[in-house]
């Protein structure tokens, strides 16, 4: 449970060119969690890295993904009930959700499979773009390139969930430009029927761009999250940019929907550290970076040395680049696999054949 | 005899009884009313969900992805298109994820015209949903077969669209489905409900069995050698009408209704094509980039050569609407009269 300083914490959201809006929140989990925490965010940027170096070598065709949202996304994966099936947590998520999968235990070499679309991709076969990540095992859904359509999907593994009882949440993400698509109201809609509420944590990653179109250019209202209170929803707004924030708001929010079974909408502010996708550039922009932050923080509290950090990184990045030259050399899809799966278990799709 | 919305309503309370069928849902599908047109009454499983197609659809792809088998309803097939794109993705869910996931999930919709339901209430939508890959689409005519095609839909494994000819809603069937009482009246006083006040009302359902039409089979209405007629639907009555018209005056037309679009029995159409050497199409969704024309196609490629008549398509002319007085609604889509006439046309095609 958060400690009565985390709830009594100032909700700041962070603003381009801001001030370390973190700096000064208080370190109130335990040291091996943070310490955790710091690692996988690490592992996770070291990742993205990896990821828009692929792209920019041409070992990719397009990257979209999430460094600048560690700080939000590393929580979130580390707080999942994770496993298969309506009694555990499903995952509705979007293109900038590695963080979470790489939390949850992806091993990094998966997602470079996804990038480098190779055979051996074990989310898509090779037919998805980066970051579109698919595990059953965990009940991470098929991440879709339309925004938005996960948020009315969510609500079916959720109406599952109620019925099945237990303590398992659908939580869905997504950006702040795509909820002015009429599917985010749906979510909204039907998650707090009177009587028929459904257990989601519905949460939206507010980075204040819609590729180029800026927060102002699409919304009228200060808080995406304010929307949810027309609908008895559960609300807040959290500091994304900052992991212990992020922890103990996910956490209180999660807490609350496994035993309430009601939804909460909550809008975490965060960086778009690399823009939009390959589409501009994939270049470093001057925007707050969580992983910085708070590998400073623990620097400053004497919980993390400085020979510990840098090996951390270097570790990570050996492996990463060994991951792209093993999967350089794994087998390609093969062309007659475009009829795989069309129909379960391989049923003929192919007209020609009817 | 039950009429279609009956045999429907009976396939669904079969299902939740016995293929763990758990939810069936869309406007007005659920108490007081049963669906618009009493196609889920007195089910269990049923239950109104907001006004809102993609909601609908989202919320079913959800339930398939955990696993749980549903019947989702579009009011009527006209209000389907804002969930085009959802439709989409269920169809590639199975695809994307490389065989991870798959979708059990069944889709329902009236379609067609012949209410007399102006612009927005006869939008057919067959040849739409033939552009769904991953899907199957199933249409029955008659009320045996609805009852058959909603069973086998809802023990795929795979999304199937289930298109319900409006017109065809209230007309009784010939075959009585399988554990069905004889008399309609008895049936009646059984499962519809009664006007008015509803709350303690509870169908009193037969003892059904399974019957299951298997997707991707057609059925041969009529059987004859003159040429054959290719159809679906609402138009299959029609062609029936027709080719009993021709029979008394000595020509044998065969009549095949498809049941399944995708996948089609092509095995049943080409060789009653070989046999007839003649083929019209008949469906009643727009002419341009019609369903119709993709069989016409297939169909010259493969038998060009044993043809006698170049194949023909007869669908709804290329028109934003149906209009409501019926010297529209009757201009617009394929009537009997129409049938007749592009039959006659084909006879006399000489190579
Ligand atoms: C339905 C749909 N329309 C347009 C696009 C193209 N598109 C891809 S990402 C994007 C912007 C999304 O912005 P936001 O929701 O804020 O998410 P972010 O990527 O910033 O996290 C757009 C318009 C799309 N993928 N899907």
């Amino acid at each position: 449970m958060a400690t009565s300083k985390a709830k009594k914490s100032k909700t700041s959201a962070p603003r381009l060119g801001a001030k370390k809006s973190m700096a000064n929140s208080k370190l109130d989990l335990p040291k091996d969690l943070l310490l955790n925490i710091h690692r996988l965010m690490v592992k996770s940027r070291v990742l993205e890295d990896r990821l828009i170096k692929i792209y920019k070598a041409g070992d990719a065709y397009f990257w979209i993904g999430g460094p600048g949202e560690e700080a939000f996304g590393v929580p979130l994966g580390l707080l999942i009930h994770k496993g298969k099936g309506p009694a555990y947590d499903f995952l509705h998520l979007h293109y900038r959700c590695s963080p979470t999968l790489v939390a949850m235990g992806m091993p990094m070499i998966d997602s470079i499979r996804l990038i480098m679309n190779r055979s051996t991709d074990p989310c898509t076969g090779g037919r998805n773009f980066a970051n579109h990540y698919c595990f059953p095992e965990m009940n991470v859904t098929p991440v879709s390139s339309p925004i938005e359509v996960q948020y009315p999907i969510a609500l079916g593994t959720a109406w599952s969930q109620r019925r099945f009882g237990g303590q398992g949440v659908s939580i869905v993400t997504g950006g702040d430009a795509g909820t002015a698509e009429g599917d985010f109201a749906s979510c909204l809609v039907w998650a707090s029927r009177k009587g028929s509420e459904l257990p989601m944590l519905i949460t939206v990653q507010n980075n204040r761009w819609g590729i180029s179109t800026a927060f102002e250019g699409q919304h009228g209202e200060s808080h995406i999250a304010d929307r949810g209170k027309a609908f008895n929803i559960k609300t807040l707004v959290i500091n994304g940019n900052d992991p212990i924030e992020s922890y103990i708001k996910l956490r209180e929010s999660l807490d609350y929907i496994r035993l309430k079974r009601k939804p909460v909408l909550l809008e975490a502010k965060v960086s778009r550290l690399y823009g939009h996708s390959s589409a501009d550039g994939a270049s470093r922009r001057p925007e707050e970076d969580c992983v910085e932050i708070f590998e400073e923080k623990l620097k400053r509290a004497g919980i993390l040395s400085d020979r510990q950090a840098q090996s951390l990184w270097k570790e990570y990045e050996a492996e990463a680049k060994e991951a792209q030259e093993t999967v350089r050399l794994e087998a390609p899809p093969a062309r007659e696999s475009i009829w795989e799966h069309v129909y379960f278990e391989n049923e003929n799709a192919d007209w020609r054949k009817f | 005899m039950a009429n279609m919305a009956q045999a429907i309503r009976m396939a669904l309370h079969y299902c939740e009884t016995n293929l763990d069928l758990k939810d069936v849902f869309g406007q007005d599908v659920g108490p007081p009313l049963g669906g618009v047109f009493t196609a889920t009454q007195g089910l269990e499983t049923a239950w109104n969900s907001p006004l809102d197609e993609r909601g609908i659809i989202g919320m079913a792809i959800g339930l398939g992805l955990s696993g749980d088998r549903c019947v989702a309803e579009i009011q009527f097939g006209d209000y389907i298109f804002n969930t085009i794109d959802l439709l989409k993705i269920a169809g590639n869910t199975h695809w994307v994820s490389n065989g991870a996931y798959h979708l059990p999930i069944v889709v329902m919709t009236p379609v067609g015209a012949g209410i007399r339901g102006s612009i927005y209430h006869s939008h057919s939508f067959d040849a739409w949903a033939t552009r769904l890959p991953g899907w199957k689409v199933v249409f029955p005519s008659t009320p045996l077969d609805a009852y058959g095609l909603m069973i086998s839909a809802v023990q795929d494994p795979n999304p199937v669209l289930f298109l319900k000819p409006k017109a065809l809603m209230r007309v009784r069937g010939e075959e009585l489905l399988p554990g069905e009482p004889e008399d309609e009246k008895q049936l009646k006083k059984m499962i519809d409900a009664p006007v008015g006040d509803r709350s303690q009302w509870r169908p009193q359902w037969p003892q059904l069995a399974e019957y299951a039409v298997p997707i991707g089979k057609a059925k041969i209405t009529r059987h004859g050698r003159a040429l054959s007629v290719v159809t679906y639907g609402r138009n299959v009555l029609m062609c029936n009408q027709v080719a009993d018209e021709l029979q008394r005056d000595g020509i044998n037309i065969e009549v095949i209704d498809l049941r399944s679009l995708i996948p089609y029995d092509w095995d049943t159409i080409r060789e009653s094509v070989r046999r007839s050497g003649r083929v019209l199409f008949v469906n009643e969704d727009t002419e341009v980039t019609n369903f119709g024309e993709h069989l016409a196609c297939r169909m010259t490629k493969e038998l060009f050569y044993e043809l006698l008549a170049a194949p023909r398509v007869l669908a709804a002319k290329n028109l934003p609407g149906i209009g409501l007085h019926p010297n529209l609604e009757e201009a617009t889509v394929p009537q009997v009269g129409d049938i007749k006439q592009a039959i006659l046309e084909l006879l006399e095609e000489a190579p």
